[in-house]
């Protein structure tokens, strides 16, 4: 429904452009999306090649992010938009600082892989695994949210949020007993510790992420509120 | 009455719907209300059922496409309409709370107290000076040091009197278009008017002069309360507090300029606003 909101411009040329940058913040989404999913497959199989292509893929992120943020800038200058089109295109700017920055995270996880294949086992993800599902479910269900304009995910998201931080702060604790048993393995923890931490920001990416969408779509500024109030801005 | 129930348009306006679309921020004094206007060129109804108050000392922007009776409206505050032919008007505008359609309003004080500049700048053909006393002059004043004084502070005032303070005899036909709407706004402003309607003032002049007159605005409406009508959106988000947006005859959507342009409540205003069809 909300969606009828991007055409209908009278310049058609507007209405490609916008379309383009959308479908241009899908695609980086779609990547960094695959860049943890990789990622997270790497460290814990160990998969060094995997990791590199994870890194490599940065790159490519990275240029979405300023090929978009320049056509926003144009559009701003060259079209001054309004209402909802100007709302879009501060949303779009905001979401793929985001998504950069999970790609960040990505490029993180990837590096830590790549650093723990010398310790002794590879599995390394039955720790992680728990995680790794809940936020890259929030990521998908944030980006799905931007891309259908839909709404009605945002209190999830936002409730989710609560669950990650409880399970990383689980994970601290297990990770604390570990290196407290055994000091040798202090070193692993480390990296499995940054690592939780990775994912635990990401989570906190995807939730902005859906932020902004209730901003594009509804005009409403939701940042910083209790879950009570986001509930009664979404119902509104 | 039999002509306005042809028109569609005219029925059914929700009270409640009119409410919201007159809200003012709770610090505004109102200075001018219009309440259920409706106005007809011969047979032809222009604006039906139009209610808003204007805030004092602020800017209210008129906007809208061409033919949506936001100049009509605007005309009717100083009754310029009157001078049509063939024209009826009912329903009320006050003026501090004064219905200046009454039949006890003198026409000639009440365009004292509201002024107009309009699109194309109408100097006289007269000098510089001639044309800001020229309102003095009319009501009777000719004291050289009163004359001298207006003329002074009315085109400083407008922002003209560094560019012709050395050539106050000259014809005002001889400054260029930004300045002579500048000319016409400090001709506007010698009469002291507490009111100033702006019709289209800045689309005949180039950019700079009209971020002039934007400035301009800005700087009168800590003394007058001030309401522009204008083609270029952009405009009316730089220099207006509150926004009415007017389709085919309606008051659509009034409020505060920012919320207006950010997130309009009706979805005419929001089409309107970013260039879509409807």
């Amino acid at each position: 429904m909300e969606s009828s909101k991007i055409g209908h411009h009278i310049s058609e040329q507007f209405n490609r452009e916008i379309e383009d940058i959308r479908n241009k913040v899908l695609t980086m989404g779609g990547l960094v999306e695959q860049q943890i999913t990789l990622a997270t497959q790497a460290f814990s199989e160990g998969d060094i090649e995997l990791a590199e292509t994870v890194i490599k893929q940065d790159d490519q992120v990275n240029d979405l992010e300023l090929e978009i943020d320049r056509e926003c800038i144009e559009i701003i200058a060259l079209r001054q938009p309004a209402a909802f089109d100007l709302r879009l295109l501060i949303s779009v700017i905001k979401t793929i600082t985001e998504i950069e920055r999970v790609g960040d995270q990505a490029k993180r996880i990837a590096q830590m892989a790549i650093h723990l294949v010398d310790s002794e086992n590879h599995n390394q993800y039955y720790e992680l695994q728990h995680i790794v599902d809940m936020v890259s479910a929030m990521l998908h269900d944030a980006l799905d949210a931007f891309a259908r304009m839909n709404i009605h995910e945002v209190v999830s998201i936002s409730k989710q949020v609560k669950n990650v931080n409880r399970e990383y702060k689980s994970i601290v604790r297990q990770l604390i007993t570990k290196m407290m048993e055994d000091p040798r393995k202090i070193s692993r923890s480390l990296d499995l510790l940054w690592t939780a931490r990775a994912l635990e920001r990401v989570g906190d990416h995807a939730c902005n992420i859906s932020e902004y969408v209730i901003y594009m779509v509804k005009g409403e500024d939701i940042r910083h509120l209790s879950t009570e109030e986001l509930t009664q801005k979404v119902d509104l | 009455m039999s002509v306005k129930q042809t028109h569609t348009h005219a029925i059914n306006i929700n009270p409640l719907e009119n409410e919201q679309k007159n809200t003012l921020l709770e610090n505004e004094t109102t200075c001018l209300e219009v309440k259920n206007l409706d106005f007809f060129y011969g047979e032809k109804q222009a604006l039906f059922n139009v209610n808003m108050k204007m805030p004092k000392k602020k800017v209210t922007a008129y906007i809208g496409p061409s033919g949506c009776g936001k100049s009509t409206l605007l005309r009717s505050i100083n009754r310029m309409n009157d001078l049509v032919d063939n024209t009826k008007i009912d329903g009320q505008i006050l003026l501090e709370g004064e219905n200046i359609y009454d039949k006890s309003v003198n026409v000639a004080d009440l365009r004292r107290r509201v002024g107009m500049v309009f699109q194309k700048p109408n100097p006289f053909p007269k000098s510089i000076y001639e044309n800001v006393a020229y309102g003095l002059r009319i009501q009777g004043i000719n004291d050289r040091r009163t004359l001298d004084e207006t003329v002074e502070k009315s085109l400083k005032g407008a922002a003209l009197w560094d560019e012709v303070k050395d050539r106050l005899n000259d014809n005002a036909l001889g400054l260029s278009g930004g300045q002579q709407q500048r000319l016409v706004i400090a001709r506007a402003i010698a009469i002291k008017p507490e009111v100033m309607l702006l019709d289209e003032p800045a689309s005949a002049l180039d950019p700079i002069s009209t971020l002039k007159i934007e400035e301009l605005i800005n700087e009168l409406k800590e003394t007058y309360t001030i309401v522009i009508v204008t083609h270029n959106m952009q405009q009316a988000a730089r220099v207006s507090d509150y926004t009415a947006f007017m389709y085919l005859g309606e008051l659509i959507e009034f409020g505060q300029t920012n919320q207006l342009f950010t997130n309009p409540s009706k979805k005419q205003t929001e089409d309107y606003i970013t260039g879509r069809y409807g």
